[in-house]
């Protein structure tokens, strides 16, 4: 790990079931693969029979800083691994619970995609609830973890997003991971938005 | 015996015993029960199909109690034998002096002649092995703590035998003096003399230790290579031969010593309880030991006299009354001191409250030797037969009116001392394929028992600490001693085919509890093993071309959980045409040759893939459609 090169070291646990399927999220991914302090972590990819080396995993997020979940919203949730990785990683006496400070004071926050636009999420729209509503199984782990949970990076309506929208979406997310990386972040204004970028231009700092 | 006479006896006892034994096993009175009652049938006081010649009969029967030590002795592990050295020791020395004193005291009481009641009280403290053992074997009694410490008193029993030979002679009433011809053949008379006879009493001493010396030093350096060279040939019946002989020279060579010939073999049995043989020796064993201690129990019955019985049966049955009782007290008594639970005390007390076989050599030894009159000896004879008789319902009673009353808490719990230890799975073939799956269990804290024919396999697994018995797994009786009836499930992972459907056709039949999986080396196995009613078939190369497939197409770029999941649907699609495939084969004609249907059933195959129905597993995380859809809304 370069921790002394940068301010923060991130990992990105990705967990996408059928990547070769996917449009959006293999090139937000492209996106950020390269950036030096920045670890992807594709579970999928290393845990396919869904064996996952637990001891492995908490060393990564002990390394980390912030910590983001990417993955495309399916049936308002996170993909079946990535549960199974929440369940089997974030350990009583190591995440939570007593003596468990192992993610006391790092940074969490989820990266998502979804097929529908995003004024399906609303009271009053056909998903009936928000993003953020969707996310609050996540959002308490963050909490009893004691972690900062922020808001997400999404990307709405993937069925009818064309490839230069999709290349926008995935330079944002990039030059966000990097913000973060560089503490060049503004974290108070960005709590104020829905998702982290709604106004990329107001809450990196320059 | 002439040719035509034996015919007629051997039609007789056989017919008895296949009408009568499954009768009483089907009353739930027990096979002895029902050997004893065909004996009292077709004997002298029954139908007289046999006369004075079932007292020789018995002679030559009580061989099989001489087997039947010899494989309780393979049974037990030397080791196990010394940690019951203190029930052997301590509760057979204490029943034995207890009874043998209170016995005498009541014939002294009765106004027997001091030396005879005292010859009386000893040889009516012993109980009966053959009935006994044989007993509780048939209920499974053999494991539990009552059944443990019976088997203890019993063997301290048969011990006692040998001095109570030498002692009887010293209480002959009368000026007959001592005979020299001490004939301690307890159990198979031999007229021939014996070869120490003549000899000073330390070379006598020195003789009979140096014969259990030989047999501890063959037992244990010798007697395993020769058998290892005999399973070499591969020939069962001279296994089966030279364990005869084995068994029949060590008896021999006892009896012309003067020791017990069923302690000599009882001994070569413990000798032999940690070879690598023991389980074929006792496989091959069992079958004329259940047919000898069947003859032996039908002669018993045979031998009872009902003239001496019907001419005062108030006396004989006040004998037989107290013999039981009084044995039942102290034998409680003993149990009780030696801190047993009630309802084993009470299983020990009802199981050994009998006379014992012994008695009958005892008694005509008594006689001969001027210690007893004739017609005490008669008397005593026909009351321990007939408590010998009693004994199974006496067992029976215990078993269903006691027993519920007290609560049966210990029945067969398998405890490390038992004698038969039962493990849920069994393995046949521990070789590259099954050793696999018995890591796996045995890592997950399943018992595992071993079925395996190459006999050096045997040696090293068992000095890995497996419990691995060695021999021909398609054999009913190799499989009903591996515990068959009471496991859960068999694994076969042997690699002979065709043994294994041998196997699966005896567990078919004997064990249909057991669930069967199945090795298979190709589809054609596969299709033969489902025909023959296996659960389960596993083709030895599946899983492993199918890694290599995982691996081959990840290689290519595939995303790991794609390969994954394409091999999960192949091998999904490849079983269910195994179970298809192998119902078409029977719609063919029975004239197609095994290679012809080897191409047919690939070729079949082939073609099935070919169709190429396009799966739609992975649509849950397509949206192709639902971009359709979207487009069309815009």
């Amino acid at each position: 790990m370069e921790s002394n090169k940068y301010e923060n070291h991130i990992l990105i646990i990705f967990a996408h079931p059928a990547l070769q399927k996917s449009r959006v999220n293999k090139v937000l991914l492209g996106a950020v693969r390269d950036i030096e302090s920045v670890t992807v972590h594709d579970i999928y990819e290393f845990y396919p029979d869904f064996h996952i080396n637990v001891a492995k995993e908490q060393k990564l997020l002990k390394d980390s800083d912030i910590i983001i979940f990417q993955y495309p919203l399916f049936w308002y949730n996170v993909p079946a691994l990535l549960k199974e990785w929440q369940d089997l990683v974030l350990t009583h006496k190591w995440a939570y619970g007593k003596g468990g400070i192992a993610l006391r004071g790092k940074k969490l926050f989820c990266a998502i995609t979804t097929g529908a636009r995003e004024s399906l999420y609303s009271k009053d729209g056909f998903n009936r609830f928000t993003i953020q509503e969707f996310l609050h199984p996540v959002s308490q782990l963050a909490r009893v973890c004691g972690m900062h949970f922020l808001p997400p990076f999404v990307v709405h309506g993937t069925h009818s997003l064309t490839e230069p929208e999709i290349i926008s979406h995935s330079e944002d997310y990039r030059k966000l991971v990097i913000a973060l990386r560089d503490n060049k972040f503004d974290l108070e204004a960005a709590r104020k938005f829905k998702r982290l970028n709604e106004h990329m231009d107001k809450v990196i700092i320059r | 015996m002439t040719g035509e006479n034996f015919f007629f006896h051997a039609l007789v006892f056989l017919a008895a015993a296949v009408i009568s034994v499954p009768i009483a096993k089907r009353l739930g009175l027990g096979s002895i029960l029902g050997y004893l009652i065909a004996g009292v049938i077709i004997g002298p006081f029954g139908i007289k199909l046999i006369g004075d010649e079932g007292q020789d009969i018995m002679h030559f029967a009580e061989f099989g109690v001489i087997m039947m030590l010899f494989l309780v002795g393979l049974e037990l592990q030397p080791s196990l034998l010394w940690r019951l050295r203190g029930p052997i020791l301590g509760m057979g020395g204490l029943q034995v002096c207890a009874s043998t004193a209170i016995i005498s005291l009541i014939a002294v009481a009765f106004g027997v002649p001091f030396q005879s009641a005292v010859a009386v009280g000893m040889i009516l403290s012993l109980s009966s092995t053959a009935i006994v053992l044989q007993t509780m074997k048939e209920k499974g009694l053999m494991g539990t703590d009552g059944g443990q410490r019976s088997f203890s008193v019993l063997l301290f029993q048969d011990i006692a035998v040998i001095p109570m030979l030498a002692f009887l002679p010293v209480l002959a009433i009368g000026a007959g003096g001592l005979d020299p011809a001490i004939s301690s053949t307890d159990h198979a008379p031999e007229k021939g003399a014996l070869w120490v006879e003549g000899l000073p009493d330390w070379l006598h001493a020195i003789v009979i230790f140096g014969a259990i010396a030989a047999i501890i030093i063959a037992g244990r350096f010798i007697i395993g290579h020769i058998f290892s060279f005999i399973a070499k040939t591969r020939l069962r019946e001279v296994f089966t031969a030279a364990a005869l002989l084995l068994i029949i020279g060590i008896a021999m060579l006892m009896s012309k010593i003067g020791l017990s010939p069923a302690l000599g073999t009882f001994l070569a049995g413990v000798v032999l309880a940690n070879s690598d043989y023991r389980h074929e020796l006792e496989s091959d064993i069992e079958p004329f030991k259940g047919l000898l201690l069947g003859l032996f129990f039908i002669s018993v019955g045979a031998s009872i006299n009902f003239n001496l019985i019907s001419e005062m049966p108030d006396i004989i049955a006040m004998i037989i009354f107290g013999l039981i009782f009084i044995k039942f007290i102290i034998l409680l008594g003993v149990g009780r001191v030696f801190k047993m639970s009630t309802d084993q005390n009470m299983l020990f007390a009802f199981a050994l409250a009998q006379g014992s076989e012994f008695a009958f050599v005892l008694f005509t030894f008594a006689v001969r030797n001027q210690v007893l009159p004739v017609d005490t000896a008669n008397l005593l004879i026909a009351a321990v037969a007939l408590s010998m008789v009693l004994t199974p319902l006496l067992m029976l009673i215990n078993e269903k009116l006691i027993q519920p009353s007290v609560g049966v808490k210990e029945r067969d719990a398998g405890e490390a001392d038992a004698i038969d230890e039962k493990n849920p799975v069994i393995i046949s073939g521990f070789g590259s394929f099954g050793s696999i799956i018995g890591r796996l269990l045995r890592a997950n804290g399943v018992g595992v028992t071993v079925l395996e024919i190459d006999s050096d396999k045997v040696d090293l697994l068992r000095k890995l600490g497996l419990k691995v018995f060695y021999g021909d797994a398609s054999r009913y009786d190799l499989l009903h001693s591996a515990g068959a009836d009471k496991a859960k499930l068999i694994i076969l992972a042997m690699d002979d085919h065709e043994k294994m459907l041998g196997m699966v056709h005896t567990i078919k039949k004997h064990f249909p509890h057991l669930s069967i999986l199945a090795r298979a080396s190709d589809r054609t196995e596969a299709y033969e093993l489902l025909d023959a009613g296996v659960n389960n078939v596993y083709r030895e190369t599946l899983d492993t071309s199918l890694r290599v497939g995982i691996d081959a197409l990840r290689a290519l770029g595939f995303r790991a959980y794609q390969a994954h999941r394409a091999s999960k649907t192949f091998r999904y699609h490849d079983e269910k045409s195994v179970f298809e495939l192998s119902h078409l084969r029977h719609d063919k004609k029975g004239y197609i040759t095994n290679a012809r249907q080897k191409i047919e059933d690939l070729e079949q195959l082939l073609l099935s893939e070919l169709k190429g129905e396009e799966e739609h597993l992975d649509a849950g995380w397509d949206t192709t459609s639902m971009r359709e859809e979207a487009s069309k809304v815009k």
